[in-house]
C-alpha cells in the first residue's frame, strides 16, 4: 500500500523552537520518500494542536504520522488517542523525541541540534514505514486484592477495598494485626489514645464478611500479573486448637519459659505461650516455637498437661492456600534503626528508643500506664529526648530524616510532662520539622505551656553516673556545651525497612532503592504505584511517613485498585515480543533472562512461548536469543537497521 | 566550658525575677534571630540580643552580666515591633539593666581613673558608670 506519512513538528514554545530551528526542520522533511505534509505548530499537544493533527490525517488520508515533540512517556498517549479519533490505527503514530533528546542538552549548539533533529525525525519515518497495525490486547481480571502487612495503612485498605463490595485478603507476618500504630500510647498533635482509633478499625475488619485475614503467615510466592496474580499463602501454626480453647489462661501460668515480650518492645516478659496482646483486639492463645521447651526437644508438656479443653497440639501444621488476586496493595510498614549503632551512646536499660517509650506511656503498656525507668521502676524526674540518632546523619545511619520523631518526640514530651508533676523534658534537636496541619502550633505549646526545654545541639555522649545517666550535648543557641543529669534517655532513632522488605520485594517483583524502601513508579506523578503493574504501596513501606499521611498514601492506592476493579477487564499493550517457532531453537536462554517470567519453553513444541499479558516489552529476550528467532512487535531488527542507517548515513 | 542545665537554672530567681519585672514570657522566644538582626547598636553589642534572650531562658545570669550587650541597648524598640512572637524584648532588656545594677558589682574603679579626668567628667556620668559597663 502507498506510505501517506505527515510529519508534525511541535515549537513547545521555546522549550524546542528556542534551540532548534523547526522550519528548517519541517523544509528537511517535507520532500522526503513517503510524506506527504509536513507542518510545525506552536504547541502541539493544545486543542487547536490537536485539531490540525486530526485534521490532517483526515484531509491528507494519511495512514502514518510522526509527531516530532516531546518525549513519549510526555504525550505519546494524547496523540494516539488524536490518531484513533482520525481513524488512523494509534500504532501508526510515532513520537520523535527533539525535546529531551535534542533541543535541551543541546542549548548553546543551535546548528548541530536542528541537524540532529533532523536525524531523529527521519529515523522516526524509517521506522514507521515497517509498523503494523496493533491492537490491545484483553486480559480478564479478578476482582480480589491482597493486602500484605496488617497495620494501619493494610487495615484500612482492606476495610476500603471491602466497602466497595470486593473481596480482600490480608495477611499479616505476626499473629496479630495492628502494626505499630497499636503500640503507640497517643498520636499528636490531637493526643488521641490509640485503642480508640484502631480498636473499632480492626474489629470492623475482623468480623467484615468480605475481608480474610491471615495472620502469622507470610506470602510465599507470588506469579502471573496484574489481574491474575497467584499468592501462595503460609501461615504458621499457633500450636492451639482454637475452637477448643477457651482463653482461660491457666496454660500462661504454667509455662516454665520466660521471654521478653515483642508488643512491649521487650520492657516485659512473656511465656512461650501466651495471649495475644488486648490492644489489637484478638486475644488469641499461641505458643512460640522458637521459645516453647517442647518443640524444641525437651520433654516439658506443662500447658497441655493443664489445658482442661485439649487444645494445645503439638503437631498442628500450617498450611499453604493458593489465591488468585488481581491487585497487591504492600503495607508491611517500617522498621527501627538499632540504637546500637551508636556506640558514643552508652547501652543502658535507662537508654531506650522512641517505641519502647510508647509503651511506657501507654495505659496498657508494662508499667500501667506509670511512668517509671526500666531499670529500677523509679519515676524519672529529668528526661532527655535526642532527635536524628541515625536519621540525617550520612557517616553512622542515613542521609535522610525521619519525618516522624520531632512530632513524637513533642507528643511524648507532652504526655510525660502532664503525667509527671515537676518533671523536667529536655530536647536535643538540629532542626524542628513540624510541617502539617495543626503540628507547628503542637510544638510551640509543647515549649511553652508545658515548659520542654528545646536545645538546639546534637548530643556527644552519654554516659552512666551513679542513679543518672549524663548527657553531653550543646546548645548552639547560646553556644555553651552542656550537662543534664537525667533518670532517663530516649533516643528518637531512624525509620527503616523493615527487615525482609527486600525479600518480599523480590517475590513481588518491585523495586527497592538504595536503603530498601519499596520504589514507586513516578516520583511526582505516580507515588502509590510500582513499576510492577497491578502492584502498589501503601504507608512507611515507601518511606517514612506519619498515621495521616499514611493513611493518605493508603487512600491513594486503593483508589489505583478500584479503578482497576471498575473495568470490565484489562488492556495490555501490543507491542510485545514474540518468537518465530521455524527458526526458534528452545534453547531457553530468553526465558533465563526475562524478569518478568513472561517466556516458558513449551514443552511439546520446544519453542519459547510468550505470556503476551505478563510480557512489559523489555526487549531483554531480542537481545539475548542467539538465532534471532524473538522478535518484537513494531520493533523488529529490520526497523532498528533503517534508523541506523539514518543515524549514522550524516558521517559515512 | 560546660554548663549543666538542670530545674534548678531553668526556673532559678533570676529567670522568675526577669519574668516578673518584663511581664515577658522568656520561653515564648524561639530564637529566629530577627531582633538581632534589626538591631541598630548590635555593630558594638559583644553578645547579640537573641543569644542574650537565649542565656536568659537557660538562666545563664553571669553571662548575662558580664557581656556590654544590655548597656549598648539604646531601648529604641525596634526588636519589640519586629518580634514575630511578640516578646517585649525592650523590657526584657531594661529588666535585665535594673537586676545587674542591683548586684552592685562596681565596673568603675575610681581610684584608677586618673585625678585630671575626674575633675573633668560630669558627676552623674561617674555614677551611672560604677554600675554599668558603660556610661
Amino acid at each position: 500500500m502507498e506510505k501517506r506519512i505527515g510529519v508534525f513538528v511541535c515549537h513547545c514554545g521555546l522549550n524546542i523552537a528556542g534551540t532548534v530551528d523547526v522550519e528548517q526542520v519541517v523544509e528537511a522533511v517535507k520532500d522526503y520518500p513517503d510524506v506527504v505534509y509536513a507542518g510545525n505548530y506552536i504547541y502541539m499537544c493544545s486543542d487547536p494542536g490537536q485539531e490540525l493533527v486530526r485534521t490532517t490525517i483526515r484531509e491528507q488520508n494519511l495512514n502514518g504520522v510522526v509527531m516530532s515533540n516531546c518525549s513519549p512517556l510526555m504525550h505519546e498517549k494524547t496523540f494516539r488517542r488524536v490518531a484513533t479519533k482520525a481513524g488512523l490505527n494509534p500504532y501508526l503514530l510515532e513520537i520523535a523525541n527533539i525535546r529531551e533528546d535534542v533541543s535541551w542538552p543541546h542549548e548553546n549548539e543551535k546548528e548541530l541540534a536542528t541537524k540532529k533533529a533532523i536525524s531523529i525525525v527521519k529515523m522516526a519515518i524509517e521506522k514507521l514505514k515497517r509498523n503494523v497495525e496493533l491492537t490491545p490486547m484483553v486480559v480478564p481480571l479478578h476482582k480480589r486484592a491482597l493486602v500484605v502487612g496488617g497495620g494501619i495503612a493494610g487495615i484500612t485498605a482492606a476495610l476500603e477495598i471491602a466497602s466497595a463490595g470486593y473481596e480482600v485478603i490480608v495477611v499479616e507476618k505476626l499473629p496479630y494485626v495492628g502494626g505499630h500504630a497499636a503500640q503507640l500510647a497517643g498520636t499528636f498533635p490531637t493526643l488521641d489514645r490509640v485503642p480508640c482509633l484502631m480498636a473499632p478499625m480492626i474489629a470492623k475488619m475482623i468480623s467484615h464478611p468480605k475481608i480474610k485475614v491471615y495472620t502469622n503467615a507470610e506470602v510465599d510466592e507470588v506469579s502471573g500479573y496484574v489481574g491474575n496474580f497467584i499468592v501462595k499463602i503460609k501461615t504458621s501454626p499457633s500450636y492451639i486448637d482454637e475452637g477448643k480453647c477457651n482463653n482461660c489462661g491457666l496454660c500462661l501460668e504454667k509455662c516454665p519459659v520466660t521471654c521478653p515480650s515483642e508488643f512491649d518492645c521487650g520492657l516485659a516478659e512473656r511465656k512461650a505461650i501466651y495471649i495475644t496482646p488486648p490492644e489489637t483486639m484478638s486475644q488469641k492463645v499461641l505458643i512460640d516455637p522458637g521459645n516453647c521447651l517442647h518443640l524444641n526437644g525437651d520433654e516439658c508438656r506443662a500447658c497441655e498437661e493443664i489445658c482442661p479443653t485439649k487444645a494445645i497440639d503439638f503437631l498442628q501444621q500450617g498450611i499453604t492456600v493458593e489465591k488468585t488476586v488481581g491487585a497487591i496493595i504492600v503495607a508491611t510498614g517500617y522498621g527501627l534503626w538499632d540504637k546500637k549503632n551508636i556506640p558514643e551512646y552508652e547501652s543502658d536499660p535507662d537508654v531506650i528508643d522512641g517505641l519502647q517509650f510508647e509503651r511506657i506511656l501507654s495505659p496498657s503498656g508494662p508499667t500501667g500506664g506509670d511512668i517509671r525507668r526500666p531499670s529500677d521502676g523509679k519515676v524519672p524526674k529529668q528526661i532527655v529526648f535526642i532527635s536524628c540518632c541515625g536519621s540525617r546523619d550520612p557517616e553512622h545511619g542515613f542521609t535522610y530524616c525521619s519525618r516522624v520523631c520531632c512530632m513524637y518526640i513533642a507528643k511524648q514530651a507532652v504526655l510525660y510532662s502532664r503525667t509527671v508533676p515537676g518533671g523536667q523534658a529536655y530536647v536535643f534537636y538540629m532542626d524542628i520539622r513540624s510541617d502539617s496541619k495543626g503540628y507547628e502550633e503542637f510544638v510551640k505549646s509543647a515549649m511553652e505551656e508545658e515548659r520542654v526545654l528545646y536545645l538546639r545541639g546534637r548530643v556527644s555522649k552519654l554516659f552512666r553516673d551513679g542513679d543518672k545517666i549524663k548527657v553531653w550535648g550543646s546548645d548552639t543557641l547560646s553556644g555553651k556545651s552542656v550537662e543534664i543529669s537525667a533518670d532517663l534517655v530516649i533516643m528518637a532513632t531512624a525509620m527503616t525497612p523493615r527487615e525482609g522488605a527486600i525479600a518480599l520485594a523480590r517475590k513481588l517483583n518491585v523495586t527497592v532503592d538504595a536503603i530498601g524502601f519499596l520504589t514507586e513508579a513516578h516520583p511526582k506523578l505516580q507515588p502509590v504505584e510500582t513499576l510492577t503493574t497491578g502492584i502498589y504501596l501503601a504507608g512507611t513501606v515507601q518511606w517514612p511517613r506519619d498515621i495521616p499521611d499514611s493513611i493518605a498514601s493508603t487512600g491513594g492506592a486503593v483508589s489505583k485498585v478500584l479503578s482497576m476493579f471498575s473495568r470490565k477487564e484489562l488492556l495490555h499493550e501490543p507491542t510485545i515480543a514474540w518468537p518465530d517457532e521455524e527458526v526458534c531453537s528452545g534453547c531457553g536462554i530468553c526465558a533465563s533472562v526475562c524478569t518478568y517470567n513472561a517466556i516458558e519453553i513449551d514443552p511439546i513444541k520446544r519453542v519459547a512461548k510468550v505470556n503476551e499479558a505478563v510480557c512489559e516489552s523489555c526487549g531483554a529476550c531480542i537481545a539475548s536469543c542467539p538465532s534471532g528467532a524473538m522478535r518484537h512487535k513494531n520493533w523488529n531488527a529490520r526497523q532498528f537497521m533503517d534508523m541506523i542507517d539514518i543515524a549514522t548515513g550524516a558521517y559515512v | 566550658m560546660r554548663i549543666e542545665i538542670s530545674t534548678e537554672t531553668l526556673y532559678s530567681d533570676f529567670v522568675k525575677k526577669v519574668e516578673a519585672i518584663s511581664e515577658q514570657t522568656l520561653i515564648s522566644c524561639y530564637q529566629c534571630g530577627k531582633c538581632s538582626a534589626g538591631c541598630p547598636m548590635c555593630f558594638a553589642m559583644d553578645l547579640l540580643p537573641s543569644q542574650i534572650i537565649r542565656l536568659a531562658q537557660l538562666g545563664l545570669e553571669d553571662d548575662i552580666a558580664k557581656a556590654n550587650t544590655i548597656w549598648i541597648c539604646a531601648s529604641c524598640i525596634t526588636c519589640s515591633v519586629r518580634c514575630p512572637k511578640g516578646v517585649d524584648l525592650a523590657r526584657v532588656m531594661e529588666a535585665l539593666r535594673l537586676i545587674t545594677s542591683r548586684k552592685n558589682i562596681d565596673q568603675v574603679q575610681i581610684p584608677e581613673i586618673p585625678k585630671e579626668t575626674i575633675a573633668q567628667l560630669p558627676q552623674v556620668a561617674m555614677v551611672g558608670g560604677f554600675r554599668k559597663l558603660t556610661a
